[in-house]
């Protein structure tokens, strides 16, 4: 009994110590084994569900009354860019068309076998953590939905990141800008250069690995190249924003601080998580 | 005896009145607000509960339950397990060894005592993050949040205070 005492005074001396080595080694864990702090961690964010689902919808309902109030006083100038925006769109509707056409008498051709369809699964996102290192978002969308890790999500017009962890209800998608972040991709542009775009957790992630004499310039598309199997080719994700001796930004097709609802998509590959091994650094 | 149970039970209560404030504060944090640039600089809610608690109600908020409040925080956010853990844990020691001069008679010492708390805090996050990482990582994005948690802090001490004298006054 006296020696329980006894202990119990050690430790309550030495709390501070221990509490800060426990954090530390909490922090050394995670970064030697994160699949075993991903499991507690889906568990506890799946705990917390219903209580960051209610809180949140209050915030989403008075920024789309904030926007509404916006939007109304842009009407008339937005309706106008919507003209011409449609008659242009019209063009490339009959272009698309003819293009598909053929496309499709060339496949017939060539007994082309087609990719394997996407199905896709439409999350709300509930909780954006943030802070100055993270990026990452929480959406209500999980296993029981038929989220996987490693699937893309894409919001609007482009990809956003990837699921990352998964619980039974909810998913934790890394945004393309987070440091740890690393997407395959290539330039849309007539030399198709394949590259790495790399979040720096800043608005505008960075082109890596790209050769000196690569031609880039401001405004090329930035997709996905489908190397490493874990997305297919050509989802866009932006466009080459800035070139400055070597630094390369790119600005996000979605405005990633605007994401209400997210769609995450599975797109049948064999590649899946072995893909996934051969980018080293990624969480 | 009822009286008694009920007495005890109300008191229990009461004394939980600081870490539910916590962890409530802790999930409004997260919550997404769909103003630009806002997910970089979201106020560290927690630590501000965590500073106000430890100041004035040691025996209520214990270096462990900072440490529980903090890996909760790392589960939901996403960060490294341990991070925010270590900040608040700090936080906590610097806190309850200092506490003659944090125990300010006025509101403004309050605030300038918040004020190390929250720039030593940003700097440790950061040296974390970087170490992890195996890179130096942007500091300005942290000292942003650092400054903005600052500036909120009136605000919610002020919703610490109210629940102080509500909740805690005769226990």
């Amino acid at each position: 009994m006296t020696r329980l005492t006894a202990l119990r005074a050690l430790v309550q001396r030495f709390s501070f110590l221990l509490l800060v080595t426990a954090s530390i080694a909490l922090m050394m864990l995670g970064k030697i084994d994160p699949s075993l702090v991903e499991e507690a961690r889906s568990h506890v964010t799946d705990a917390f569900v219903p209580i960051l689902d209610a809180i949140s919808r209050p915030a989403a309902t008075a920024a789309r009354a904030v926007e509404t109030v916006v939007e109304i006083s842009e009407i008339h100038r937005e309706n106008s860019e919507l003209r011409l925006e449609n008659a242009r769109l019209l063009q490339w509707k009959q272009v698309a068309l003819r293009m598909e056409a053929e496309n499709n008498s060339l496949r017939s051709l060539l007994h082309y076998k087609p990719e394997p369809g996407a199905a896709f699964i439409s999350a709300r996102l509930i909780a954006a953590p943030g802070g100055p290192f993270l990026r990452d978002v929480l959406v209500t969308a999980g296993r029981r939905d038929g989220v996987r890790r490693g699937q893309a999500a894409i919001a609007g017009a482009g990809m956003i990141g990837r699921v990352v962890e998964v619980g039974e209800w909810t998913a934790r998608v890394l945004l393309i800008t987070d440091i740890n972040a690393r997407v395959p991709v290539l330039l849309d542009n007539s030399t198709r250069q394949r590259a790495v775009l790399a979040g720096d957790n800043s608005d505008e992630p960075r082109l890596l690995y790209l050769p000196p004499e690569a031609s880039v310039s401001v405004g090329d598309r930035v997709v996905t190249s489908g190397e490493g199997g874990l997305f297919p080719v050509g989802l866009p994700i932006g466009v080459v924003a800035a070139v400055e001796d070597r630094v390369i930004k790119v600005k996000t097709m979605v405005d990633l601080g605007k994401l209400e609802h997210v769609e995450l998509v599975d797109f049948g590959l064999p590649g899946g998580l072995v893909g996934e091994t051969g980018l080293s650094g990624v969480r | 005896m009822t009286v008694s149970v009920w007495h005890r039970l109300d008191q229990a209560g009461r004394s939980l009145a600081p870490l539910a404030v916590t962890v409530m504060l802790l999930l409004l944090a997260m919550v997404p607000l769909y103003l630009p640039g806002y997910e970089t600089v979201a106020p560290a809610l927690a630590l501000m509960s965590v500073y106000y608690w430890a100041i004035h109600r040691p025996d209520l908020i214990r270096p462990s339950v900072a440490f529980a409040i903090g890996l909760l925080q790392d589960m939901l956010t996403g960060a490294p397990l341990g991070m925010t853990a270590l900040v608040l844990v700090l936080c906590h020691w610097v806190v309850v060894s200092q506490r003659s001069f944090f125990l300010a008679n006025s509101f403004v010492l309050l605030w300038v005592g918040f004020a190390f708390i929250v720039f030593g805090a940003a700097l440790v996050q950061w040296l974390a993050f970087s170490m992890l990482a195996l890179t130096v990582m942007p500091l300005e994005a942290a000292l942003c949040q650092a400054a903005l948690t600052l500036a909120l802090f009136p605000i919610f001490a002020w919703l610490f205070i109210r629940v102080h004298r509500a909740f805690l006054k005769e226990l």
